[in-house]
């Protein structure tokens, strides 16, 4: 038998393909955002799926929410190691962290940082980053065409990150650098090739392993890099696993909320009656900052790897299996929640999203990201009647990474 | 009924009839008591409705399970009394029970 041509999703309809050559990893339905009717079709006609081929291998793709709950609850069968996203590491270049660890070490190595964005440190934090949105939204043109992502969305989540490991300020973007680097590939074209990728990365380690010598010994601070280095479970790392844990800091801090940021304001504008709504009523914003972030599920899937033979969903998983936690089908799932493709600022129960994940590796940043937003939607309403999206938002072409690259925007101010 | 009283953090009491067979986190969410938030609506996976029971109480709430146990842990303001009231099902002997709230859920 000759070598099947792979079928390109992109050109298939949704509603009447073969379910079983359904392949929702493709990343030009991404780039398009065509892959909602491909998960509503999963949803309806097979919850739990299997995909004998893709760019990533064979896997699972579990695409309902009370099924995905029932994955992210039993880390014991469905572990987070070797990785938690859908292409596997490379063997020369893997970068343990603590997201793709399962316990005992995953529990130890996250209480050394997770103080850090606990909600007592917070606390002592909100005033610093209500300053620090105030300027940005300050320096902004009214009246003008200009990028929000740029602007707001990666400037504040990256002044926060460089808050959070009291990193050389002139030096911040750096950190954006950085992740983008660590999710993005030559296919997403943030870099040119594999190489250049590590090499930048190895960058980055340097960078931080100066600053985590100047602070070993230091344990009095609380930045995240002080933690790390003189935290019992964690100070003793390899140069590698220091690497992984900064990778996932810097994403899970970056990446997600920087979505989240530009998502709401996208959302907003798609739906001029929420707008209405908030205009009228700013204390309903802590209820839309979670709504915005179902709505923009900023991270599409996790992935985890069967240690056993489990049967889910009446479909048997076996040992060593690839299986996929699509959130951001499990936030559209209208078995769980009520009209999920509106977007409704004042929905009831809008805290019962899937995007922070569930079980120990529930988002460590939750709150701070909730923050954040929240921090940010009372200045923006204080400061301007409409922030007015003007051209076409570009996607990050990601089965991962579910965001933006650029947004234009221009400003109405009160 | 059995009657829960829920302390807030500020010293603020709630006092709630609940249902034998609802859990204590339900009761407060039916009777909106603020503080607790129950992200993930009951299923012990986000320890978003942590309590602190009150002394005299613990020895008949009894302790956390394994899974309750590895939600608990990871929780910085974990205390000795702590549990997770979505773990916690209402029963006649719990008639008076008192539990009180963390200053942030996690």
């Amino acid at each position: 038998m000759s070598e099947v041509q792979p079928l390109l999703m992109v050109d298939c309809d949704p509603a009447t393909m073969p379910v079983e050559q359904i392949d929702v990893s493709q990343r030009e339905l991404w780039a398009e955002n065509t892959k909602w009717d491909f998960f509503k079709r999963l949803r309806d006609d097979a919850p739990v799926h299997f995909c004998p081929e893709s760019l990533a291998g064979p896997y699972w793709s579990v695409t309902r929410y009370a099924d995905i709950m029932e994955v992210e609850k039993n880390w014991e069968t469905f572990s987070s190691d070797p990785t938690i996203v859908i292409e596997d590491p490379d063997e020369d270049f893997t970068l343990p962290m603590f997201i793709a660890m399962d316990p005992p070490k995953h529990d130890e190595q996250r209480k050394a940082v997770q103080g850090v964005v606990a909600p007592q440190n917070l606390k002592v934090l909100e005033s610093t980053i209500r300053t620090r949105v105030q300027n940005i939204l300050d320096s902004l043109p009214i009246g003008e065409t200009f990028d929000w992502v740029d602007r707001v969305s990666i400037e504040l989540t990256t002044q926060m990150l460089a808050t959070l490991f009291d990193f050389p300020f002139e030096d911040r973007r750096k950190l954006t650098r950085w992740s983008d680097v660590a999710t993005g590939s030559p296919e997403t074209g943030v870099v040119e090739t594999e190489e250049q990728g590590r090499e930048e990365l190895y960058e980055c380690l340097d960078y931080f392993t100066r600053l985590w010598q100047e602070r070993e010994g230091n344990g009095q601070s609380s930045d995240m890099v002080s933690m790390l280095a003189n935290a019992s479970a964690t100070r003793d790392m390899l140069p590698m696993e220091y690497l992984g844990n900064l990778v996932l800091l810097i994403v899970g801090g970056n990446d997600t909320t920087r979505n989240s940021i530009t998502g709401g304001v996208l959302a907003l504008n798609e739906n001029p009656g929420e707008y209405a709504k908030l205009r009228n009523d700013p204390g309903v914003i802590p209820n839309m900052v979670s709504e915005i972030i179902r709505w923009v599920t900023p991270l599409a899937h996790m992935r985890r790897t069967a240690l056993k033979d489990y049967v889910l969903g009446g479909q048997e998983i076996s040992a060593g299996d690839k299986v996929i936690m699509w959130y951001v089908s499990g936030n559209r799932d209208e078995r769980a929640i009520e009209n999920p493709d509106e977007f409704m600022i004042d929905r009831k129960r809008a805290r019962q999203h899937l995007s922070f994940g569930y079980g120990i590796h529930r988002c460590m940043g939750n709150r701070l990201a909730e923050m954040q937003l929240k921090i940010l939607w009372e200045e923006i309403q204080s400061r301007f009647h409409f922030v007015e999206v003007v051209g076409e938002a570009q996607r990050v072409p990601s089965n991962f990474v579910h965001g933006f690259t650029e947004l234009p925007v221009r400003l109405h101010s009160i | 009924m059995p009657k829960i009283t829920y302390i807030e953090h500020d010293g603020t009491n709630h006092e709630v009839d609940a249902a034998v067979g609802t859990t204590v986190m339900n009761a407060a969410l039916d009777n909106l008591v603020p503080g607790i938030d129950a992200d993930c609506g009951g299923e012990c996976s986000c320890a978003t409705c942590h309590v602190m029971v009150d002394g005299n109480w613990i020895g008949k709430v009894g302790q956390p399970n394994d899974t309750e146990e590895s939600m608990l842990d990871l929780n910085p303001e974990r205390q000795e009394n702590s549990r997770l009231s979505c773990q916690i099902k209402v029963v006649d002997e719990l008639d008076g029970l008192v539990v009180n709230l963390p200053e942030f859920q996690f």
